[in-house]
């Protein structure tokens, strides 16, 4: 076991505990930290930057790509920030640890890269103006989010897109508010889904001119998930009529707990509540030794929508310190369009 | 008077006294033979004769020298200058040949005369066998090695113990009648040991040791 | 039947309690001297490999900067430059008298080190919280986390007996309190996965060297000429112990001749009598062996902390000062024990069991034929012959120790022989009767000594032989400093422009400044850094060149030739007129070679405008500075002060010396220490092999003593004969061990490490030893001798007794 894998595991609890204590931990108590509140009243730039007294973090970026090749690409850009204590210091004292992960998945194949730093030297962090979040060379950087250039590599690939939004940023449930249990665990939650990308992925086989659509997510809490919930279903999908669809599925012990949030095509955003919709697997693949459902069915029946969700390429896993599968998908039914799905707890 | 023994009195260490109050004298040129029992203590008082062990009474006189008045030193030049020893089991020494063995004490006297030597090794039968160690000799050979070595230096007085004791009868008598022809022509006094009364009819002198006692 | 067998051959020991206690020392002794070696080695060689393990040395290329530790933003920009490399902070700490080495890593970003997977799979591992946040905690080996515990002010301690002894594994946070360095690094690893479009280094870090893993000097290989003379004495003690062994079984076999065949005579097989017999010495052999094994452990555990100190000084490398008994050492060393008590018996009871039942007389022939002694000298011949042509023939280590194999087994079988020739030629020439007496005696004695002195033999060749080589590789280190450090002063500067004001300020005050340039290139037979050098008098006079060819400077200078070191020559197979080819394409003749010891890679020199030619844009960093020797010190601070240089980047060539040396000297403490032991050993086999005589010497001394020599005469002439074969032995052992040296260094040095050593004669060292042989064989006369003075006339006589 790798001395890495170590430290964040025991971070975010030991991946063994996962059913008893949630998901990496994120079902772990709170000692200490701050919980988030309804009602909490968010003032930009100051939240786009980190909250070192809550637990954990994380600035979340995924795009629907295509290529001057004609073909669909998928980006990931993640930085997360883990707190060993609730508070900051200077130099390698600093209990804030910041873990990087990127991917490219094209068509045939999946690449990522990972990174870990600590805080208070300088290899990683968030800045809220201007902004910049960071770690190590990889970088998200702007003057504001609404228009940022953002680059990382690995070793097989690297990529520098420009991002420019062009619509509202979105707060999801109770503005910004977002439970995510029956015990009404919680997290603060919005997003910018919005951004128009264009730029340059760098793969072993050439480097490739792409644009399309980007996704990013703020969310920061201390114990977002129950202790029962063992891993949730995300998926973020933008359907061709120009209406986005955040829905999510945790589940648990006591049954699944589901959220979404409707955005239309100028940001006007309605929550939906536990139960609206219904996530049904409809194919598994297997993926890194686990049967992984990469083919899924997402009813609303609020809003008539019933479609198919297909990965584009299966074999989107993330092996990274914790695991997990994310991933570029395509949408057909009542809709269509593409969109990322996130599984993790698998 | 060459050699005076004189009421000397000697016990083994466990206190067992061998010798008590022994008198014996020798002139020179003269044959002694001294015969008795197994354990008797004749070979004991040969060896306090050759100045071999020290004796606990009584006195020794050998050629004026007292036995009793030397120190280990003196007892070792008393053997070297004065006395020469025959043996049973011949003793003599492995490492050297014949002819060094023939010459050894007489050098250590440094009394060599090679000529004498020579006719030594002649009349005993020795010169073809000038070369050899002792290991390579018949037991006849050898005693007449021992008895060559022995007259070398001339001495005054032969000490001799049970000389032909290992040796069978023809060997026995050549070796017995060389030694009495040479000490004859030495003018040497011997002193021998023996246990055969054959032996000790053919010297001048008898005595015989019993009890502790010359009888 | 078997028990009453038993009873008979073992009724034997009790009667000779002493050439039992002989034979158990023996055993002992070659047990214990190969188990002490070989648990000494093993000790230090799992130290290494435990801190390469644990610490993963030599595994990653690292970035160091020469003139002092990296500030933690240069990490930092590194990093954001997309270089994956992780930090370490490490540096000495004083607690309670005691020096321990602190090794600070970025937890987060280190590679796995096993002490952290031990502690974190412990059933209470630690809060990482705990771990990277102050206070921290310490890792380290059970004893030293007992004495850290000891102490007040430590962060809390953990314990893992993964960490190599006296070291403190800490996460850098932690190591900068400790070691009061905050914000410094002391060197980065480069870790293996490196992402796409990463700036080369002399870009963005020009200050930064980047030393590759194979360019690390490795504990291990730097420490095998340490463990080879090691193990090259261990097997002489051994073969020393053997001898004694081979020696004592023969008498004992010799004696029970009679006892055997009467056991014959009463119906016992020969089959069985050699059955019980290896039984016996089976048990003897155990019993010796384990006494053995107790030896060497203690004997180990006495050398070990001197070992562990030399290592750790001249190396680096950390190795426990503490012995733990390993159930593979004792066993291995009982197997040793086994194996050399039946090969020393071999021969015995090959005898014993062609002995025929009615002939052979009581004890063994007193005069060993001529014939013998040529017939073994002879095949001793052959030996030496033969070990030379091997030696000669092959390449590679194994042939060289073959080679010495070959020598040593061949002049041992020699020496009887030529001992034998040189009495007789002194026996001839004695005049006296007791002179003659004495050397035909000597000789005599010759064959039951003969085993005695060859062990004698052996352990004086091999004194001289590793005497001479330690003694030459030292004078050669002192020449090799001597000519390497000329300048009286180092200094290395922070960057180019730095370096050049420091060598305009200098240009004034002192005699010469010689700037130290080099770049890392490649060549086919691996690394190799070229050095560009000025004309100064200082090269010329004083580079220790071990080939050259004529003119040799100014060829190299006026750009026409190169000089190589001895290691690239050897490898390269690069002599004066060959052409040595860069990777850059350029080709320069081989003017000379120099001698560059413990240095591993390649290096060549050239002039400095070749050198710009070659590789342009080489550092002018490093300088030396020839200045009047007392001047040193003020001009050493003067540069400090004026262009605020730390201690390491300005050092004295005088302190650098004495400590190479002092390090170097400490070295070879426990060389000499084996040295005594050995001679030592010697001296035994001697004594054990004269008592052993002597029942068998009263039949030669008692006729002498009868006419006319006294007791005190006997037992000088005794000693005086110990004496006289030892002085002989020792000089027949003079050429051997200078042969034994040349064999060092010029074979198996050159195989095993790549460099040849000169080679230089200390006769002072020889008469020395010539002195300790002759108070040896002395110490070892006097027993039987002082028991022969004191022998009571009475015993004496028992010789001539008719009832014997």
């Amino acid at each position: 076991m790798n001395v890495k894998a170590w430290l964040f595991v025991l971070i975010l609890l030991l991946p063994s505990a996962l059913h008893a204590q949630g998901y990496a931990g994120l079902g772990g108590s709170a000692d200490g930290f701050d919980i988030p509140k309804p009602g909490y009243q968010f003032e930009f730039p100051r939240d786009h930057g980190p909250h070192p007294s809550f637990r954990i973090e994380w600035w979340y970026l995924t795009a629907n790509l295509s290529g001057e090749d004609g073909r669909d690409y998928g980006i990931q850009w993640t930085l997360f920030r883990s707190a060993l204590k609730p508070t900051e210091a200077e130099g390698w004292q600093s209990p804030q640890l910041w873990l990087g992960h990127a991917a490219v998945t094209t068509e045939e194949a999946h690449y990522f890269a990972e990174r870990l730093s600590r805080g208070g030297i300088g290899q990683a962090g968030v800045t809220a103006e201007p902004f910049e979040a960071w770690i190590d060379e990889w970088h998200m950087r702007g003057p504001d989010p609404r228009a940022l250039s953002l680059s990382a590599s690995g070793a097989e690939f690297s990529y520098d897109l420009t991002l420019t939004a062009q619509g509202p940023l979105v707060f999801h449930g109770e503005d910004g508010y977002s439970v995510k249990s029956a015990d009404r665990q919680a997290s603060y939650y919005y997003s910018q889904p919005f951004y128009d990308v264009e730029g340059e992925l760098r793969l072993p086989d050439g480097d490739v001119a792409v644009t399309g659509q980007g996704w990013l997510d703020r969310e920061w809490s201390s114990q977002p998930l129950a202790a029962d919930q063992s891993g949730w279903d995300w998926f973020s999908l933008s359907f061709d009529d120009g209406n986005k669809l955040m829905a999510f599925r945790l589940r648990g012990g006591r049954g699944d707990f589901t959220a979404a949030t409707w955005i239309t095509a100028d940001g006007a955003a309605t929550p939906l509540p536990d139960g609206s919709v219904s996530f049904t697997p409809l194919d598994t693949a297997r993926v890194a030794g686990r049967d992984v459902p990469i083919q899924w069915r997402v009813t609303l029946p609020d809003r008539d929508l019933q479609v198919d969700v297909s990965a584009i390429t299966p074999d989107a896993w993330m092996a990274t310190r914790f695991e997990y599968w994310e991933g570029p998908v395509r949408v057909s039914g009542s809709h269509s369009g593409r969109g990322y799905l996130e599984m993790t707890g698998y | 008077m060459l050699l005076n023994i004189d009421k000397v009195q000697k016990s083994y260490p466990g206190g067992r006294p061998v010798l008590r109050d022994v008198s014996l004298t020798l002139d020179q040129g003269q044959t002694l033979a001294l015969t008795g029992e197994s354990g008797s203590g004749k070979s004991t008082l040969l060896n306090l004769a050759a100045a071999l062990d020290s004796f606990d009474g009584g006195e020794i006189t050998l050629d004026g020298t007292a036995l009793s008045s030397l120190d280990d030193c003196g007892r070792a030049a008393l053997r070297r200058e004065s006395v020469s020893l025959v043996f049973q089991q011949f003793n003599l020494i492995p490492s050297l040949t014949v002819a060094q063995n023939l010459s050894f004490h007489a050098r250590l006297a440094n009394r060599e005369d090679t000529d004498w030597t020579a006719q030594l090794a002649e009349r005993l039968g020795l010169s073809d066998l000038l070369t050899r160690y002792p290991e390579n000799l018949s037991g006849g050979q050898q005693q007449r090695v021992a008895i060559g070595r022995a007259m070398a230096p001339r001495p005054k007085l032969l000490l001799a113990d049970e000389p032909t004791g290992n040796l069978d009868e023809t060997a026995s008598a050549t070796v017995l009648d060389l030694m009495l022809s040479l000490v004859a022509e030495t003018g040497a006094a011997l002193l021998l040991v023996t246990h055969s009364p054959d032996i000790a009819a053919r010297l001048d002198r008898r005595a015989h040791l019993t009890g502790g006692h010359i009888a | 039947m078997t028990g009453a067998i038993i009873q008979a051959l073992l009724s034997h020991w009790r009667r000779h309690w002493l050439q039992l206690a002989t034979l158990l020392i023996g055993i002992a002794l070659a047990t214990g001297l190969w188990s002490a070696v070989q648990a000494i080695n093993a000790e230090a060689r799992a130290s290494y490999q435990q801190a390469n393990d644990q610490l993963a040395l030599g595994l990653f290329d690292e970035l160091r900067d020469p003139s002092g530790p990296i500030p933690v933003e240069r990490y930092v920009s590194l990093r954001r430059a997309g270089w994956q490399v992780a930090a370490v902070l490490e540096g000495p700490l004083r607690i309670s008298g005691r020096t321990v080495q602190v090794m600070g890593v970025d937890m987060v970003a280190y590679p796995a080190l096993p002490a952290v997977t031990q502690i974190e799979q412990s059933e209470t591992p630690p809060d990482p919280a705990d771990m990277l946040t102050a206070p921290g905690r310490l890792l380290a080996a059970p004893d030293l986390a007992q004495v850290l515990r000891g102490q007040s002010g430590l962060p809390p301690i953990l314990t893992s007996d993964t960490v190599p002894p006296d070291l403190i594994l800490t996460d850098i946070g932690a190591a900068e309190t400790l070691l009061d360095k905050s914000g410094q690094i002391s060197r980065m690893i480069v870790l293996p996965d490196q992402p796409l479009g990463v700036p080369p280094l002399s870009e963005i870090a020009p200050e930064l060297e980047r030393i590759a893993a194979s360019a690390q000097l490795d504990a291990a290989s730097l420490t095998d000429s340490f463990h080879l003379n090691l193990t090259a004495f261990g097997l002489l003690s051994f073969a020393v112990g053997l001898f004694i062994v081979h020696g004592t079984v023969g008498l004992a076999f010799a004696q029970r001749r009679a006892m055997i065949r009467t056991l014959r005579a009463l119906g016992v097989s020969m089959r069985r009598l050699i059955w019980v017999i290896m039984a016996e010495l089976t048990a003897l052999a155990l019993i010796g062996g384990t006494l053995g094994l107790i030896l060497g452990f203690f004997l180990a555990g006495a050398l070990l902390p001197d070992v562990a100190a030399t290592l750790r000084g001249l190396y680096g490398a950390p190795v426990d000062g503490q012995m733990s008994l390993q159930p593979q050492w004792a066993l291995a060393g009982l197997a040793m024990a086994l194996a050399g008590t039946m090969f020393a018996s071999g021969h015995a009871l090959y005898r014993l069991a062609r002995m025929p039942l009615l002939t052979g007389s009581g004890v063994q022939a007193w005069r060993v034929s001529a014939l013998g002694q040529r017939s073994a000298g002879l095949i001793g011949l052959a030996l030496i012959g033969s070990g030379f042509g091997i030696g000669l023939a092959f390449n590679g280590l194994v042939a060289g120790f073959v080679m010495v194999g070959g020598i040593l087994t061949g002049a041992a079988l020699t020496l009887p022989y030529l001992l034998s020739l040189a009495l007789s030629v002194f026996h001839r020439r004695a005049r006296g009767p007791i002179a003659q007496w004495v050397w035909a005696d000597m000789q005599a004695q010759l064959p039951g000594l003969s085993l005695a002195l060859m062990a004698l033999l052996l352990a004086l060749a091999a004194n001289i032989g590793v005497g001479t080589m330690v003694s030459s590789f030292r004078l050669t280190f002192v020449g090799w400093l001597d000519q390497r450090l000329t300048s009286e002063v180092y200094v290395t500067a922070t960057d180019n422009q730095q370096g050049q004001q420091i060598a305009q300020w200098l240009g004034q005050q002192v005699d010469a400044v010689l700037p130290i340039r080099s770049v890392e290139l490649t060549h086919e037979t691996g690394p190799l850094f070229l050095y560009g050098i000025v004309d100064h008098q200082t090269y010329r006079d004083h580079w220790p060149l071990i080939a050259s060819s004529d003119d040799v400077w100014d060829r190299v200078l006026t750009g026409e030739a190169v000089l190589i070191n001895e290691q690239l020559a050897r490898r390269a197979g690069l002599w004066p007129g060959d052409t040595l080819t860069m990777n850059t394409g350029h080709a320069l003749t081989v003017a000379g070679v120099y001698s560059d010891y413990g240095n591993p890679t390649g290096q060549a020199i050239v002039s400095m405008p070749q050198l710009d030619q070659i590789a342009p844009g080489a550092d002018t960093r490093r300088f030396g500075i020839r200045l009047a020797p007392e001047r040193a010190t003020e001009v050493t601070q003067a540069l400090r002060d004026q262009f605020d240089l730390p201690r390491r980047a300005v050092v004295q060539q005088a302190a650098m010396k004495a400590q190479s040396l002092a390090i170097f000297d400490k070295t070879f403490v426990v060389t000499s220490a084996l040295n005594v032991l050995t001679l030592g050993v010697a001296g035994f086999a001697i004594l054990t092999s004269l008592l052993t005589l002597w029942t068998q010497r009263l039949p030669q001394v008692a006729p002498v003593w009868a006419l006319g020599l006294t007791r005190a005469q006997l037992a000088r002439l005794e000693v005086l004969r110990s004496v006289l074969l030892a002085a002989l032995t020792a000089v027949l052992a003079l050429p051997l061990g200078l042969v034994l040296a040349w064999a060092l260094l010029a074979v198996i040095n050159v195989q095993a490490f790549g460099w040849r050593l000169p080679m230089f004669l200390f006769p002072a060292d020889w008469v020395y030893l010539f002195v300790l042989t002759l108070l040896a064989a002395f110490a070892a006369a006097a027993l039987p001798a002082l028991r022969l003075m004191r022998f009571p006339p009475a015993d004496l006589l028992k010789v001539f007794a008719n009832e014997r």
